[in-house]
């Protein structure tokens, strides 16, 4: 076990110097979660909108089972897409488990309830504000919800933010169905925790950094948004 | 008045001709119109033909029905019994499309002055950026054209809710209570512009419970309390000589219970 503040040391430089196998890792993190949670935004989005502005046989079910999968826990995530995916499984032709493209699918599945169900509630708020007068204007379902996720589009952003965040910080699902293989699935999450085991605290702190660093940036840009939302009074 | 000079054309239906074969769109029906919710009736029995043009007043103290009665009329609610008709038409997203409805709150979306008014127009397939700006003139809002709406005051709020109303060239504006938390300049400013669609065609049915705006505005007055229809006249003769006792009591500002 290296000494902490030597690893520290060696951990700033790796992050200073750019090197090589951080940067693959980071970028391939990045790839991979910006991806999913792109993905999550094209599912969860419409189908919230949809929801939140009409009224159906079984919609206090979909919404409990929406809020419900917003709790999966990603290993199970992981298990599910992984058990689809593995050779014996209904989708192993497709040979795509321990590829970045498996990460992908797990992460997206991971995240699109939260993107559904956040912005269901969003779009339903201001559906409410706004329903008399798209009555009014007999506007087609088509035009509400371009109209309520343009209006929303701040609140929405904030909604892709913390589903990008919560994939991109999770290691459960990647682990499985990615493999962590070198050069080829390591994320950030996956590479920590390997790199711990292994002793190697240099990487694993340098790419905890990195990871704070994201998280930190991402709830900036959460802040700044509503501010700006709140000084147009678009919030 | 320079206002109006510079926007000839607009808020108004174009050809207030009344069409032979199916009536006049902007003359409003009720037969047996009535509304409950939840087994309570709020709207009852209405039986009524209203002038297809000038301006009719509904008043009445709170809670008489005044707006469940305008949004009956619109179709944004769904009547319990009796029908709506215009014209001789049921009403039908046609006819819902020649009307437009100023509500008592302004919905302002969350985008430019400008952006709220094309949204109408473009829903209308219209894309049309100096017509856009004669509206936002008519109103006294093309300084803030590009401002965020819903930083505006309540009376350009309302005003800007008026340029989007006749956006659509309506033949009806259905207005509920545009001014009652205005001050008084917003209030005048909002009356001359509706009296302005008035006289280029366009029927308004408007509810106050501001006697004073009903002297300024009205041809003829709906009186309502609770849920009923209680008169129906020329606007001098019912201000002057109300003929039912919870009408004399509403003039006289007495609460009518
Ligand atoms: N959606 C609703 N559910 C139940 N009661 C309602 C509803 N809308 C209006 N009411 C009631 O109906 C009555 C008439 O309402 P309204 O037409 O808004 O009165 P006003 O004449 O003041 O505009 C009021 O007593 C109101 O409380
Ligand atoms: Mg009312």
């Amino acid at each position: 076990m290296q000494d902490l503040g030597e690893a520290f040391r060696l951990a700033l430089s790796l992050v200073l110097s750019g090197d090589a196998d951080l940067v693959e890792i980071v970028s391939l993190s990045l790839r991979v979660s910006l991806t999913a949670t792109g993905a999550a935004c094209l599912i969860g989005l419409p189908l919230g909108a949809l929801v939140a502005i009409t009224r159906f046989r079984g919609r206090n079910a979909v919404l409990i089972l929406v809020n419900a999968l917003m709790g999966l826990p990603p290993v199970v995530v992981g298990l599910i897409v992984y058990l689809h995916l593995s050779r014996a499984g209904p989708l192993g032709f497709l040979g795509l488990l321990y590829t970045p493209t498996a990460m992908i699918i797990a992460q997206t599945i991971l995240i699109t309830p939260i993107i559904m169900a956040l912005s269901r509630q969003v779009l339903e708020d201001l559906h409410a504000e706004y329903a008399e007068q798209f009555r009014s204007l007999v506007l087609s379902r088509r035009q509400q919800v371009a109209a309520l996720i343009w209006d929303a589009r701040f609140s929405l952003l904030t909604v892709g933010l913390a589903g990008f965040g919560r994939a991109v910080a999770e290691v459960g699902a990647v682990m499985i169905v990615g493999g962590n293989i070198d050069h080829l699935t390591r994320v950030m999450t996956t590479a920590i925790a390997l790199e711990t085991s292994r002793g190697d605290l240099a990487l694993a702190l340098g790419l905890g950094l990195v990871l704070m660093v994201i998280a930190l940036g991402v709830n900036a840009m959460v802040q700044s948004l509503r501010m700006t939302a709140v000084r147009h009074a678009y919030a | 008045m320079h206002m109006r000079d510079a926007v000839n054309g607009i808020g108004g239906a174009r050809a207030p001709e009344p069409d032979r074969a199916t009536g006049d769109c902007r003359a409003a029906t009720f037969r047996g119109l009535g509304l409950s919710i939840d087994g309570t009736p709020l709207v009852r029995d209405l039986n009524l033909t209203l002038d297809p043009t000038g301006i009719t007043m509904i008043m009445g103290p709170n809670g008489a029905g005044k707006s469940l009665l305008l949004k009956l009329l619109h179709g944004l609610i769904a009547p319990s019994s009796g029908e709506v008709s215009w014209g001789g038409q049921p009403l039908s997203n046609e006819l819902r499309r020649a009307q437009s409805m100023v509500f008592q709150k302004p919905v302002v979306l969350r985008r430019s002055v400008a952006a709220n008014v094309d949204f109408v127009l473009k829903a209308r397939g219209i894309r049309d950026a100096s017509r856009r700006d004669a509206l936002l003139a008519h109103v006294d809002l093309l300084e803030h054209a590009h401002q965020p709406a819903r930083l505006l005051s309540g009376g350009e709020q309302q005003r800007l809710a008026l340029a989007r109303a006749l956006a659509t060239e309506p033949k009806v504006m259905l207005m509920d209570e545009p001014t009652a938390s205005l001050d008084p300049a917003s209030v005048l400013k909002i009356e001359e512009i509706v009296q302005d669609a008035q006289r280029r065609g366009t029927k308004i049915l408007f509810v106050t419970h501001d006697l004073g705006q009903a002297e300024r505005l009205a041809d003829d007055i709906v009186f309502m309390h609770k849920g009923r229809l209680h008169e129906y006249g020329a606007a001098e003769l019912f201000l002057s000589r109300p003929e039912t006792e919870e009408a004399r009591n509403f003039l006289q500002g007495r609460i009518v219970v």
